[in-house]
């Protein structure tokens, strides 16, 4: 090549450099600037001890050594898993038998769609508030629900059995809406024929949803189980605007126990370990429902 | 959305007049709506009738009380003003900054932009929960904690914002691009008038998970502001319900001033609102 012919293509792909490093450079910058780089300045610090005034000390991986043994910090985990297992296969359970429901052509689908949905875009402040609201024990409705029925009323977020609970509940009616929307997409999505070849080789209604329907949206319930799953695993703005943490610490999740530890207590470096460890459960927990759907996959073929 | 068909045919055999699904999902509808309207209903009642035992169902004298005393005691209009500000510029800035960077992923070939692109995508699976400490050390030392711009700065731009228009410019055919580039167009220029006219449905969904996501944040205000002017509506809420805890009209007012706007938005873009919930699930 001729050197006025490669002077000619550097110069032609430091322009194509420049244009594309304009195109995506802010963005990038954001990004790497706060996420890729926070990221991995947490993993630096959760090997400090460190409450931001004094003096930074550095001591290797004594804080998750010390987390492995904190009760506190278990329990945590034990109140997330116990939101987790009641929220997630209830959202993706109910939120099929939902769509299900929604998805025919009757008067007043549309009202009863947006019935549902609307919950959706309540946010989880207002939603905790309402919820002290509706499960007042003197004054609210739930009471007044059951004591008109005969039931004896409830303590309900004063209880330490029963708050979590009624944060899963009110969890459900703000969430459910999305579960609900994704199935009704994917439903709907489903080729006729499919169905229709189902019935005419005699499949009732079961087998006909058993064999054909499940089967075909069984990618669309591993993602929102995930995503659902990544939400559970993070609950704290319902925690804080409920019971904060209580009672007796009974509602007291990872996210909240990690933002009292770092924002409270101002243990930077004992944070960030408790943050890394719910990256890890996060990142295990998606892989493993992850290949197990996909070895289930292959399996059922 | 709403399709109504016309009643059946009356027909000789035995049967309800109505879908019996009606019956399973009118209920269902009601209990989904209820705790709105008891919301809305609580924010009408005043001090006396709240506290009545047993309670009332509907406001039995109506009074905006709540409302007045809301305003009153709190600085609710100043935390939605702050919170419009903060969502506006998430909104803006996302749908510029996430459309430039996702074009430049999905059509430009330049050195470095796979490696960009990777460590992009790899920071989505980051839960912000992680990067909640380092970011607010990091704001503290240049000095933006406790002022707007520290709510501002986090949503100026996602991965996952990135991702999604990359994913649409991807599924764009390239033909109108080439020939507006062989008629003279910059590449901005392709972009600008050719690309982005295309991009709507995309921005709209962006716009919507940018708006949603921004305007109901709780976390991140409750970690970086300590000035009580400088609270958005949810901390705002979360805070005044402290010290506020039975004066339910005032808390149900102020509940529906914040979730109101969101409930609106969502009557008159339902669609638009359906397809962001459903592309928020189908990505991956």
């Amino acid at each position: 090549m001729t050197s006025a012919g490669l002077r000619r293509r550097v110069a032609r792909e430091a322009k194509a450099a420049a244009v594309g490093w304009a195109f995506i450079g802010p963005a990038t910058v954001v990004v790497v600037g706060l996420a890729a780089f926070p990221a991995a300045w947490a993993f630096y610090i959760s090997q400090l001890k460190w409450n931001g005034i004094t003096p930074a000390r550095a001591i290797g991986f004594r804080n998750y050594a010390e987390l492995v043994n904190d009760p506190e910090l278990m329990s945590a985990i034990w109140h997330t898993a116990f939101y987790t297992a009641l929220f997630v296969p209830t959202s993706v359970i109910l939120g099929l038998l939902i769509a299900l429901a929604l998805n025919r052509k009757i008067r007043f689908i549309g009202v009863y769609r947006t019935a549902i949905f609307v919950p959706f875009v309540a946010s989880a402040a207002a939603t905790g508030i309402l919820a002290n609201y509706i499960f007042d024990p003197q004054f609210g409705f739930a009471n007044n629900i059951l004591r008109s029925i005969g039931l004896p009323a409830q303590s309900f977020l004063e209880d330490q059995r029963q708050a979590m609970i009624v944060i899963a509940v009110m969890s459900l009616w703000a969430g459910l809406g999305f579960t609900v929307v994704v199935y009704l997409a994917a439903l709907q999505d489903i080729p006729k024929d499919l169905v229709e070849a189902a019935r005419v080789d005699g499949a009732n209604t079961w087998q006909t949803f058993r064999h054909v329907i499940l089967p075909e949206l069984t990618p669309v319930t591993v993602f929102t189980s995930i995503w659902q799953l990544i939400g559970a695993l993070q609950l704290f703005d319902l925690v804080y605007t409920t019971t904060r943490g209580g009672p007796l610490g009974a509602t007291k999740t990872i996210v909240y126990y990690l933002w009292e530890q770092a924002f409270r207590q101002f243990r930077y470096g004992y944070g960030s370990a408790v943050a890394y460890v719910l990256f890890a459960l996060t990142l295990v927990i998606t892989i493993v429902l992850f290949v197990y759907s996909r070895h289930a996959k292959v399996q059922a073929f | 959305m709403t399709t109504s068909t016309p009643p059946p045919p009356t027909r000789r055999r035995r049967r309800l007049p109505f879908s019996p699904f009606h019956l399973l999902l009118a209920p269902l509808a009601l209990l989904f709506v209820m705790p709105l309207l008891q919301m809305v209903m609580a924010s009408l009642k005043s001090d006396g009738e709240i506290r009545r035992f047993p309670p009332t169902w509907f406001p039995t004298s109506p009074t905006l009380a709540g409302y007045t005393g809301l305003f009153a005691e709190s600085q609710v209009l100043r935390w939605l003003l702050n919170s419009v500000l903060v969502t506006s510029v998430a909104i803006a800035s996302h749908l510029i900054l996430c459309s430039l960077a996702g074009y430049g992923f999905a059509r430009m070939r330049f050195p470095g932009r796979t490696a960009s692109f990777i460590l992009t995508v790899a920071t989505i699976m980051i839960p912000t929960q992680l990067l909640m400490i380092p970011t607010f050390i990091m704001f503290s030392k240049v000095g933006i904690i406790d002022s707007l711009p520290a709510l501002m700065v986090p949503w100026l731009a996602s991965a996952f914002g990135i991702f999604l228009m990359r994913q649409f410019f991807l599924s764009l055919p390239r033909e109108l691009e080439e020939a507006a580039r062989l008629d003279g167009c910059s590449p901005f220029g392709v972009f600008w008038r050719v690309v982005l006219p295309l991009a709507r449905p995309a921005m709209t969904t962006l716009a919507i998970f940018t708006l949603l996501s921004s305007w109901n944040d709780l976390i991140w205000p409750l970690i970086a502001i300590q000035n009580e002017d400088l609270y958005t509506i949810q901390l705002g809420l979360a805070n005044f319900q402290g010290s506020r805890r039975t004066q339910w009209q005032l808390l149900m007012a102020g509940n529906v001033v914040a979730t109101m706007p969101m409930v609106v938005f969502f009557l008159v873009a339902q669609k638009q609102f359906v397809a962001t919930m459903t592309f928020s699930g189908m990505k991956g």
